[in-house]
């Protein structure tokens, strides 16, 4: 049998998310066995590929990069998993909402810098929007995992049946705030 | 003249979101190289208003890689708002969980992140060298960087509740004592990642002879070092004062207290890159450029107070006349730390009043500024707190470990990039070389982006007038 084609994406969140799933531990062997991991922040391919079985998304949509980014995922993935808190409500990045992007910056580079200060790069880097949004504002989720971070049992759990063929419930595992 | 740029988009198995943009002149020789940080969250703004007791909590999810890290530092910055000492004991807890964090993310970063750079090859098929293609080569040393990762995992669950932000650290200490029974269970833990450290470092320290060119080019060059030393100059990640060396390892300032960091610390913006580069002030921007971090904590220390890791760090000491320059030692420095912080944990829980009840202590706010700082697995952190008389925040301000870093990581592509990027004739592997000198660094940008993402390796040799010369693309 042909293996899954899973992907892992990083967007506005901590990467906590991503180190619940590799506290799936030795389960990573067992799981190497049967998916591939096509693209994420731990293998080295760089462009997100065609054909991808499972997308795990973790963190909000918070740069014109992410916004672009969660599109071209959508586009080219069966399933799409909303991993954590950040991906399903927008949480700690959403913190943000009720300030302006300018104010966000000054603060950085203007208020706590010593030298160049101003108003912030804008070079080479990603704008930020005006609002982080939950990943399902932007695109449709076909599986949500709420936690923060959700538990490498809750993850695995998710996993074990998506490779089954059956849809998750990942509810009695995982809440918001878990 | 012809002017063409090469973009590694985004920088792989590193922490965070990131990318290298390298200037090469007609000719095809390297003129430029930078390191770009491509996201920003905001923190020092939007904690504004809340209550300063919910820091710890918030600040951790800075970082889901380090995120006792941030809790050690935001603790320390609200003890002292409540200008309190916090019972000894409160104090050790804290160590422990910071030294299972310390193991947990250099495991992550040595094993899952850079072992396949060494193990399969700097040269090799790119789709296959990462920690699954070790699962399938080299089982039992992925099965090693596993457990090890997955032994300080588990001790921080045990002390706080859950391996990825755990609530127990809070103002003015820990929430829970620990009890015999959690002791004995992570005392048992310790004798596994001893021997699986030992092992590492035995086959590291043989093979670094395969890497003689790497250790002459990735980011070897002076600069200043600059970490927290305890007392008597001892290896401490928690407590103590900031010390600064330079390359021939003469101490340029010492007894640095936290509140006392913007004195000696200045914050540089560059346009191209959220991530900001702070400098040793008194030498100005950009001389004044250090390094912190495993390597920079070797190099400013006396000794580092533990029997096997004072040992290895001999052997260490003897690489370099001076102060161990090649930034590619970061993952060697990174491996003696980890032994270090397995035998120190065992100390420490053997102490006789580890069981202790009185681990927190409580008070209002007393103060309206508060700056705490700790040893990141990365390096320094530091934390400043403003707030209101009502105890609620009115600003932030942060320095984390991969910022200090910024000017000398950027010098280092610079570096490598000249010495590997031969632009008439793009290989894959001189690519992974420029990528795998900021792995050494291990940066953690979620961290330097409290302050985003993934496109394709896309590197394109364009003249002046948009003709694409030469195209390379990982895929
Ligand atoms: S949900 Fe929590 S753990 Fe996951 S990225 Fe967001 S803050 Fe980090």
């Amino acid at each position: 049998m042909s293996k899954v084609r899973v992907a892992t994406v990083w967007l506005d969140g901590c990467s906590g998310c991503h180190m619940s799933f590799l506290d799936q531990d030795e389960r990573l062997i067992e799981l190497a066995g049967l998916v591939e991991v096509v693209h994420s922040p731990i293998v080295d391919p760089k462009e997100f590929p065609e054909n991808v079985d499972v997308a795990i998304v973790e963190g909000a949509v918070s740069s014109e990069e992410d916004l672009h980014k969660i599109r071209v995922i959508r586009e080219r993935s069966k399933i799409l998993v909303s991993l954590g808190d950040c991906a399903v409500t927008s949480n700690v990045p959403a913190m943000r909402n009720p300030f302006k992007v300018a104010d966000i910056l000054k603060r950085a580079y203007g208020e706590m810098a010593d030298h160049n200060a101003g108003t912030g790069p804008s070079e080479v880097v990603p704008p930020l929007l005006k609002r982080a949004r939950p990943l399902h504002e932007v695109v449709h989720v076909d599986v949500f995992v709420p936690g923060c971070p959700p538990s490498a049992d809750a993850i695995y759990y998710v996993l074990s049946e998506l490779l089954a063929g059956r849809t998750p419930t990942p509810a009695e595992l995982t809440r918001f705030g878990a | 003249m012809a002017k063409k740029q090469i973009v590694i988009d985004p920088v792989t198995r590193i922490e965070g979101h990131a990318k290298i943009t390298i200037q090469l002149d007609d000719e095809g020789v390297v003129e430029d190289a930078h390191f770009h940080v491509t996201q920003l969250r905001g923190f020092e703004k939007f904690c504004e208003g809340r209550p300063f007791r919910e820091m710890p909590s918030l600040m951790a999810r800075i970082c889901g890689i380090c995120p006792v890290s941030h809790l050690m530092a935001s603790a320390k910055a609200c003890d002292a708002l409540m200008a309190v000492k916090i019972p000894p004991v409160g104090a050790k807890l804290r160590v422990v969980m910071n030294l299972a964090q310390i193991t947990q993310s250099h495991a992550l970063s040595f094993f899952h992140l850079s072992s396949p750079d060494f193990l399969l090859g700097l040269d090799s098929d790119p789709a296959t060298r990462n920690i699954f293609g070790m699962i399938e080569k080299y089982p039992d040393l992925a099965r090693d960087g596993i457990r090890l990762r997955k032994c300080g995992q588990e001790i921080i669950a045990i002390l706080g509740g859950k391996k990825i932000h755990p609530a127990w650290v809070v103002p003015g200490g820990v929430s829970e004592p620990l009890d015999e029974e959690r002791r004995d269970k992570i005392v048992a833990m310790l004798p596994e990642a001893l021997e699986i450290i030992l092992r590492t470092l035995d086959w590291f320290k043989a093979s670094l002879k395969n890497y003689e060119e790497e250790i002459a080019t990735f980011a070897n060059f002076p600069t200043l070092f600059m970490g927290i030393v305890g007392e008597g100059g001892l290896l401490h990640h928690y407590d103590g004062k900031l010390r600064i060396v330079d390359s021939a390892r003469n101490i340029i300032k010492d007894g640095i207290e936290a509140h006392e960091y913007r004195k000696y610390i200045g914050e540089a913006v560059e346009p191209w890159s959220y991530l900001k580069s702070p400098y040793f002030k008194p030498l100005g921007y950009p001389e004044g450029i250090y390094r912190v971090g495993p390597l920079a904590r070797l190099n400013i220390i006396n000794r580092i107070g533990t029997p096997k890791a004072d040992d290895e760090w001999l052997e260490f000491r003897k690489l370099d006349r001076h102060a161990v320059m090649s930034s590619f030692h970061y993952h060697y420095a990174r491996l003696i730390e980890i032994l270090y912080a397995v035998e120190r944990m065992n100390e420490i829980l053997h102490d006789e009043d580890i069981l202790s009840t009185h681990v927190r202590a409580y008070a209002a706010p007393n103060c309206e500024v508060g700056v705490g700082m700790s040893e990141a697995p990365r390096g320094t952190l530091m934390h400043e707190y403003h707030i209101d008389k009502h105890g609620l925040m009115k600003s932030a301000n942060l320095i984390i470990a991969t910022g200090h870093n910024n000017l000398a990581m950027n010098r280092g592509v610079l570096q490598v990039a000249k010495h590997y990027v031969k632009g008439k004739e793009l290989k894959e592997g001189m690519l992974n070389r420029v990528e795998a000198v900021i792995r050494a660094y291990d940066p953690c940008l979620s961290c330097s982006t409290h302050a985003t993402g993934q496109m394709p390796l896309h590197v394109q040799l364009v003249d002046r007038r948009g003709t694409i010369l030469s195209e390379l693309k990982r895929n």
